[in-house]
């Protein structure tokens, strides 16, 4: 256990404690310590937009490109066979690291939207019609919004959406009051990207399935915090992203359960989709290759195997617990300071932390923030039906991850006062 | 890049606390509304032209401090000018933010509205402080409301 000694405003000497040996993983991310913004050391607390890649990723990366690239799934030679067993190596570690029960269930997309699209085509297209609803949430992040609504158009369906609390937590019992026989595809996001709520998905699928009812979890914003186990959760779909979670953008990946995806329509026709073509009719390839069609983003699913890995390796407990404490050292702080209303104040919470700065618009918020050096993300962060439901047009967030520092914290806090004081 | 420091001047931070000429305006002969949809700056620019001189100009909205400023600024700078004289400020206003005129330039012809050069480093700024503007000039062309998005975004249109 590494404890680092901080002083807190106010002069009280306080100890905050991490299991995580922060200082050492920090060394494997060259752009923490290489970026400095106006001299300034880079304090980059916007990995919910994107994290950054650890030197190991970067490596395998180059190692790739430098000696094993071939197209998969073709040739007999010698590179091909390499590239396509790297490729469905980084599937096994995908299973892996989502406990899913078979590698056919693991499917790669470029990223978390096309794993809601793939579902809203595959699956909606072929089993949602007129009249029927669809669930999703306030909280939902727009590529689990917009696939459904446009599913709903095309259909004649309808959305019905959980409201939220002030907090920003669902209101479970107006959920379980949606269902009715019309009710066929459920939508949810695990951690809302805008507020940080860790959404009980569980349970919430347990009663979608007691109704018959099929369940998407979106697990962009939780596959970097939470250990995944869809077979726990017992979710048909989940859907994340890797440049999320320290691989690299262009890949993601969908996991569906088999009987749902061998019944589904493919989402994009082309080459290695197929096991057969004639102009008269196609037969398409069995799962998963059925929706990887065309030359996938093959160093980008390698990198992403490594990442996960990487990700293995520190262990999820400790990075859980870790960014626990920054999240709750950070509500502290920022808490502390005149003015600052935090937005999403869920009992249950990853380490997202958006704000408001007295009547300062979040625009100026991160402009100023960027001269101290600190990254936050402004905007209504693709999620606009909710940025409407707080009353805001935009807010201020700061995320954090594993090798995230108190000291970066502290920073973020002196940041904001600066932005309160000029704007007094 | 350039210190936001130098942006958030004081001229800008009073103008943004005491914006000059808020409000509405009953009696106004031009109206536009502009919106900037990708950070929810929104504002409302109303002039009472008579002949061919703005003889009053009022605006609000919900905007960052840089496009309030902006606006306020712009409607002290307007007031009692002619169409013309208008036109010629806005041109050179929008040159300035998006870093098409060297600033001796902008100098001779806006004056202390320079102070908002400093957007021209930061990309993702240049549309709050040209809105106002080109809510102006909307409201010349009896257009009800302008965005600084797809066909008139003033920063494509002029790169």
């Amino acid at each position: 256990m590494t404890a680092t000694a901080l002083r807190a405003p106010g002069g009280n000497e306080r100890r905050l404690a991490t299991p995580l040996d922060v200082e050492r993983l920090r060394a494997d991310f060259p752009i923490l310590h290489n970026v400095r913004i106006d001299g300034k050391p880079l304090v980059f607390l916007d990995n919910a937009a994107s994290a950054q890649m650890p030197q190991p990723v970067i490596d395998r990366l180059v190692r790739y490109r430098t000696w094993e690239h071939a197209n998969i799934h073709r040739g007999v030679h010698y590179l091909s066979e390499t590239a396509t067993a790297a490729y469905e190596h980084a599937r096994s570690i995908a299973r892996g690291f989502l406990n899913a029960g078979e590698d056919r269930e693991v499917i790669f997309t470029s990223n978390c939207t096309d794993g809601i699209n793939l579902v809203a085509h595959g699956y909606g297209r072929k089993f949602i019609g007129a009249g029927d609803e669809i669930i999703i949430t306030h909280l939902e992040h727009h590529a689990n919004i917009v696939p459904w609504q446009m599913l709903c158009e095309e259909k004649g369906a309808r959305l019905r959406i959980v409201p939220v609390t002030d907090a920003g937590e669902l209101v479970i019992d107006e959920y379980e009051r949606l269902f009715n026989p019309q009710t066929k595809f459920v939508a949810i996001t695990h951690v809302s990207n805008a507020l940080g709520t860790i959404n009980p998905v569980k349970a919430m699928i347990a009663t979608a399935h007691g109704h018959g009812v099929p369940v998407l979890i979106d697990g962009a914003q939780a596959a970097p915090h939470l250990k995944l186990d869809v077979r726990d959760l017992d979710c048909d779909f989940y859907a994340i992203t890797g440049h999320k979670i320290f691989g690299p953008t262009g890949i993601g990946v969908l996991y569906g359960k088999a009987k749902l995806l061998e019944s589904m329509h493919p989402f994009k026709g082309g080459g290695d989709m197929i096991l057969s073509v004639t102009f008269e009719k196609t037969t398409y390839n069995h799962i998963p290759h059925k929706f990887e069609a065309g030359t996938p983003p093959i160093a980008e699913a390698i990198g992403l195997g490594a990442a996960m890995e990487y990700m293995t390796g520190i262990g999820h407990d400790g990075i859980g617990a870790h960014e626990h404490a920054l999240l709750e050292y950070a509500t502290e702080l920022l808490g502390a300071i005149r003015g600052v209303r935090l937005i999403g104040t869920a009992k249950e919470k990853a380490s997202v932390l958006s704000f408001y700065v007295g009547d300062v618009h979040p625009h100026d918020v991160g402009t100023i923030l960027n001269q101290e050096g600190v990254a936050v993300r402004t905007g209504h962060h693709c999620a606009q039906p909710l940025m409407q439901r707080f009353g805001v047009p935009a807010t201020a967030r700061a995320s954090f991850a594993f090798y995230n520092t108190f000291g970066e914290v502290d920073a973020l806090a002196a940041a904001v006062r600066k932005v309160q004081k000029m704007f007094a | 890049m350039m210190d936001s420091k130098q942006l958030y001047q004081e001229v800008i931070l009073d103008h943004n606390k005491k914006p000059r000429n808020w409000g509405k305006l009953e009696e106004a002969t031009h109206r536009s509304e502009g919106v900037n949809p990708l950070c929810g700056d929104h504002i409302w620019v109303a002039m009472k032209v008579d002949g061919d001189r703005i003889e009053k100009i009022a605006f609000e909205g919900e905007s960052c401090a840089i496009c309030k400023a902006s606006a306020s600024m712009m409607t002290t700078a307007v007031k009692g000018k002619t169409a013309a004289e208008a036109g010629n400020l806005v041109e050179h206003f929008r040159a300035m933010a998006t870093g098409k005129e060297d600033l001796e330039t902008s100098g001779r012809h806006l004056g202390r509205l320079t102070v908002f050069a400093g957007v021209r480093d930061l990309p993702s700024r240049v549309k709050c402080a040209i809105l106002p503007w080109h809510t102006l000039h909307a409201a010349f062309n009896q257009q009800g409301s302008t965005t600084t998005e797809g066909a008139a975004d003033p920063v494509a249109q002029d790169a």
